[in-house]
């Protein structure tokens, strides 16, 4: 297994541990997953896949639940801003 | 389509153990879970803090479950969500992997051993970045989210504070304190009646150990979270013991009050509950002849619980009951009854929202346009309350805790999903039937 992987946020390189969570990624980087109705900055809260609080386009699909995905090489995460 | 004699929702230690036990009998079985791996919240592998160790006794069980479900035959589905059901019948989507990759997944038997989530209750400042659930803050790090050096205040209600406090130390984190909003009193005779659980003895003090320069706060819960105004970053938390209130700095709070079940994929499938848990018998058989239900949905009572309750459902559904685990599965069940006694939420929580506070996160309704509102329906209706994407699941036991009201609407889809996965699942519906 390589010691890092690469992931794409917002069309800059991020590198971290394998097996590492999307979410993971994405506060890592201080990087909020999404803009509320009302416009507040928000992270993910659950951490289980349950309050869609973290979901984020990756690879082009919109919502994705990122505290449910793992970070693959060159994998595409875009987040609301 | 997929099919199997017994299939399992819920890959934890209860749906692991429910497969293990019914392929023993030589069943066909299919496991499958949201997530990406077995082991549900408990067993959540994940990447390992410099110089981390896992608790020798949990580490050993949970590798021998793990390796005996790898060898037992079960057919194993990862990142696969139930949205669906027909008559004997799943309908499940892959995650992220855009809108047709739904499977059907047919049943004889079906196991739920869909879990808990955790509760949580809103108070000024926790939509804030940097306020997360406290065993939602635990899987994050296990997920790679490194919290070494960061102060952290942990709190709110249930015997998982300690958990993941002890946890949250390994990986370098200072913890400020462990607020338990339960008082004294009660935890006091709760640890008095443990005695007949000398692993959970044993494990509580291996927490104690761990947090032994943590301040462990009773009669303790947080009033407000501060963000800097400027950077809009978590700074302070204010906690109280109704006594008096005082600030504490902090760079992340965990907080979570106790757990709720995760009912709602046994309501859809037409299974009874009784005082919100889903109702079993002695074979952990539901109210629906070929449906089981095993651990947390069915009584909040923890690891062990889990384990055993598994494993007599998965007997049962063999056609072979477990009367030898009965006599321990009532101690469990005692157990339970003890956990929701002594963390039992003070009517105080119902105060902390004020106007504005948001109350549904996926919608951004606040308390102001809630305390209006008569009932669950009415607040959907009026509001929006509990009809985004996570469909209540979070702010439904937050108004249950503040207003009363239950959540009484759970139909398919029980997660958003495409309009195309919705119309595939109902077309393989109309096919299933016309064909039986």
């Amino acid at each position: 297994m390589p010691d890092v992987v690469t992931v794409w946020v917002n069309g800059v390189a991020m590198q971290i541990a394998p097996r590492s969570m999307v979410s993971a990624a994405l506060l890592t980087a201080g990087i909020p997953c999404r803009k509320s109705e009302t416009g507040e900055p928000r992270t993910a809260l659950c951490g289980m896949g349950i309050c869609f609080e973290c979901r984020a386009t990756v690879n082009g699909v919109p919502h994705s639940r990122t505290c449910q995905l793992i970070c693959r090489d060159g994998m595409i995460v875009e987040t609301e801003r | 389509m997929k099919q199997a004699d017994v299939v399992i929702v819920g890959a934890g230690p209860g749906g692991i153990a429910a497969a293990t036990a019914a392929a023993q009998h030589g069943r066909s079985v299919i496991l499958l879970d949201d997530n990406p791996a077995a082991g549900g919240q408990i067993w959540r592998d994940g990447v390992e803090a410099p110089g981390h160790r896992r608790d020798d006794e949990e580490s050993a069980a949970r590798t021998q479950a793990l390796q005996r479900l790898e060898t037992c035959g079960a057919t194993l589905l990862f990142g696969y969500r139930v949205f669906d059901a027909a008559p004997s019948t799943l309908y499940a989507l892959r995650e992220a992997t855009g809108d047709d990759n739904v499977i059907a997944i047919r049943y004889r038997n079906l196991v739920l051993a869909t879990g808990a989530r955790e509760r949580f209750l809103p108070f000024p400042g926790w939509t804030v970045p940097g306020v997360f659930g406290a065993g939602g803050l635990q899987a994050l790090v296990k997920g790679g989210f490194p919290v070494h050096g960061k102060r952290i205040v942990v709190a709110g209600s249930g015997p998982l504070l300690l958990a993941v406090a002890a946890h949250l130390q390994e990986y370098g984190a200072q913890i400020v304190c462990v607020a338990e909003q339960a008082p004294f009193s009660r935890l006091a005779s709760f640890a008095f009646a443990l005695r007949s659980h000398p692993a959970k003895i044993r494990q509580g003090l291996r927490y104690r150990r761990t947090l032994r320069k943590t301040p462990y706060r009773t009669g303790c819960w947080p009033v407000s979270a501060f963000a800097d105004e400027k950077t809009g970053v978590l700074r302070a938390v204010e906690l109280t013991n109704s006594a008096k209130s005082w600030k504490e700095e902090c760079d992340l709070i965990a907080c979570g009050f106790h757990l709720v079940p995760n009912t709602e994929l046994a309501s859809m499938l037409g299974c009874a509950l009784r005082n919100d848990f889903v109702d079993v018998d002695e074979n952990q058989r539901t109210s629906v002849a070929n449906i089981y239900c095993a651990g947390e949905p069915t009584g909040i009572a923890g690891l062990d619980a889990a384990l055993l309750q598994g494993e007599i459902a998965g007997h049962s559904c063999a056609g072979q009951p477990a009367k030898a685990l009965r006599s321990r599965n009532r101690a469990e069940k005692i157990f339970a009854a003890r956990l929701q006694r002594t963390f039992q939420l003070r009517p105080e929580l119902r105060s902390l929202a004020k106007p504005e506070t948001i109350v549904c996160r996926c919608e951004d309704v606040r308390y102001q346009s809630l305390a209006a509102r008569t009932s669950w329906t009415d607040a959907k209706l009026q509001t929006r309350c509990g009809m985004g994407p996570c469909q209540g699941r979070i702010c439904g036991p937050a108004t249950e805790m503040l207003f009363g009201w239950k959540m009484n609407s759970i139909r398919p889809p029980l997660f958003p999903v495409s309009v195309n996965a919705f119309c595939l699942s109902n077309a393989q519906q109309d096919l299933t039937q016309e064909n039986a």
